[in-house]
């Protein structure tokens, strides 16, 4: 199990990028998402998001996404980086 | 000499007769700058005139206050080309009383031509004027160039009122409008600002996938068989219609090709095509930043077109009936290539035909040019939101990831395909996007019609809904 100990971020609020923030919780993985493609994608973002933190083990945190119509493999690869860097020392 | 002037807006407005129920119309070349609507939206409102329809060839955003207009019933009926996204956003959630009739910009002049949308009163903004009406877009510190909107208007509503920072001596020579056309002259302070009348240059775009397609676009056109001497080419202000517009004059000096004319909405790429030796002429209805309106003012092969001659599909002729290529941008496009250039996927007005229809009925070839997606939205579509331009007019689709051939065109299939050109089915490169994106969730939309499309030829074409308020 990974540990969220400080607050961390990645990606940027350019056109199909995502910003994603991390920071330590106490009750599961609280998940907050804007999207400009929600209407569209807003399910499948959560649904990777979820299943992202789930492979690296992360139970506990709030999560926020700022998605401006990002691509999956983005979505991906900027809530592994954000995991990495809210862990800590690694 | 005074002439037609009169001391104000609100003067000339009175003078013309204006009540209750009437139609005003707009030209939209000082664009996002233009000042002179809101001027006369303003006096109007005061004089207390409601119910009016306001006919304009486009709207900008600097328009919004034309919403206060819409709450206080001053406008109930709306008239345009083309509409931009945050005014379109407002029209999307359904506040106008009566549908907004779009029509193209040769539909415009067609149908006030033949008297189906008559004019009661044209404001005309000029940024140069005589007493007695002449004018002219060339001169002056609101210089916008051609003026070729406005001449409908001018010619056929009832009475015609010219708005002008600019009032020069009698006679103005080089003038667009004559004042055969013209009942009174008004002199404002400013008719708009310089700064969104006319852009600086548009930069060609450096998107790495901007410039795959613009190449893609580029050897479509070589190889579509139409570029030799004599050459017609129209394209659009986007980065990568103008880094193609770019590689295809790279073509044309290697290849020592001259075309005839280039059309349009002209760009100081066009201007500088002209100057190389790639085309004899350009026909210009509009320009779109300095480079250009300098060229119209000093160059006698850059010439002025009204929006008849440009478009018109009930007039003797128009120019884009013996137009050869032309490169058009679309937010959707269906796997029957329909185009969507009115609304975004999320079925929110963002545009408008312009001459989109037009220009691709009148082509020889029609093609779109657009990436696979756009911000995680896919370009081809079952069905487009809205069928702006009918798929019948267009030829050819450029995408990044292929370029799909519409089936009635088969010899351009097969010269692509021949050339070595990644040529793919429409339903193949729908597929391809989707695989990458994943396949959106399809958009309720509102039960109230907040638009009517209506085709170049006066007929109605499709509906645009209204769209659901975020919950």
């Amino acid at each position: 199990m990974a540990e969220i100990v400080q607050r961390a971020c990645a990606g940027t609020m350019e056109s199909s990028d995502v910003y994603v923030e991390i920071e330590p919780g106490r009750e599961g993985i609280q998940l907050h998402l804007e999207s400009v493609v929600r209407q569209q994608f807003g399910e499948a973002i959560r649904e990777t998001v979820r299943a992202v933190l789930a492979e690296l083990g992360v139970e506990n945190a709030n999560v926020s996404v700022r998605d401006r119509g990002a691509l999956d493999c983005v979505i991906r690869a900027r809530v592994e980086t954000a995991v990495r860097r809210g862990r800590g020392n690694n | 000499m005074k002439g037609k002037v009169v001391g104000s807006i609100r003067e000339a407005v009175a003078l013309a007769g204006l009540k209750d129920g009437m139609t005003v119309s707009f030209h939209h070349h000082l664009r996002n700058g233009d000042y002179v609507l809101n001027l006369v939206m303003e006096a109007v409102a005061q004089l207390g005139i409601r119910d009016l329809t306001v006919n304009a060839s486009s709207l900008f955003d600097i328009h919004l206050p034309l919403l206060d207009h819409i709450q206080n019933h001053v406008v109930t009926g709306i008239q345009t080309d083309y509409m931009s996204a945050a005014l379109g956003r407002e029209i999307s959630r359904g506040i106008l009383e009566r549908p907004v009739e779009f029509r193209t910009h040769g539909g415009r002049p067609s149908d006030i031509a033949q008297g189906r949308t008559p004019i009661d009163v044209a404001f005309i903004a000029a940024p140069a004027a005589d007493p007695m009406g002449n004018c002219s877009g060339k001169y002056g510190k609101s210089a916008c160039g051609s003026l070729g909107y406005a001449y409908p208007d001018a010619m056929y509503a009832k009475k015609v009122v010219v708005i002008t920072d600019n009032l020069v001596d009698y006679p103005l020579l080089d003038w667009s409008i004559p004042e055969s056309y013209v009942d009174y002259v008004v002199c404002v302070e400013e008719i708009g600002n310089p700064k969104g009348i006319v852009s600086g240059t548009t930069q060609i775009t450096r998107d790495p996938v901007g410039l795959v397609m613009a190449q893609h676009a580029a050897k479509v056109i070589e190889y579509s068989g139409l570029l030799k001497e004599g050459f017609s080419f129209q394209t659009g202000a986007g980065g990568a219609s103008l880094a193609a517009a770019k590689f295809l004059k790279d073509i044309m000096l290697r290849e020592q090709i001259q075309g005839s004319f280039g059309l349009g909405g002209i760009t100081g790429y066009m201007v500088d095509m002209l100057q190389a030796g790639c085309f004899r002429s350009l026909l210009d209805v509009q320009c779109f930043d300095l480079k250009a309106v300098e060229s119209i003012r000093t160059d006698p092969r850059h010439q002025e077109i009204s929006a008849m001659h440009y478009a018109s599909p009930s007039h003797r002729s128009a120019v884009v009936d013996s137009l050869d290529v032309v490169i058009l941008g679309a937010t959707e496009i269906d796997t029957d290539f329909n185009v969507n250039v009115h609304t975004d996927s999320g079925g929110c007005i963002m545009g408008g035909s312009g001459g989109h229809s037009d220009t691709a009925a009148g082509a020889k070839l029609s093609m779109i040019i657009a990436p696979m997606f756009r911000a995680r939205l896919p370009i081809v579509t079952d069905h487009v939101t809205c069928v702006s331009t009918p798929g019948k007019d267009i030829d050819v689709l450029v995408t990044q990831g292929g370029i799909a051939v519409n089936e009635k065109n088969r010899e351009l299939k097969e010269r692509l395909t021949a050339a070595g050109l990644p040529v793919l089915d429409i339903h193949a490169l729908k597929e391809k996007a989707e695989r990458i994106t994943g396949k959106p969730r399809q958009m309720p939309h509102g039960d109230r019609v907040v638009a009517n499309v209506i085709s170049r030829e006066g007929a109605l074409q499709d509906v645009i809904y209204s769209v659901p308020d975020e919950e």
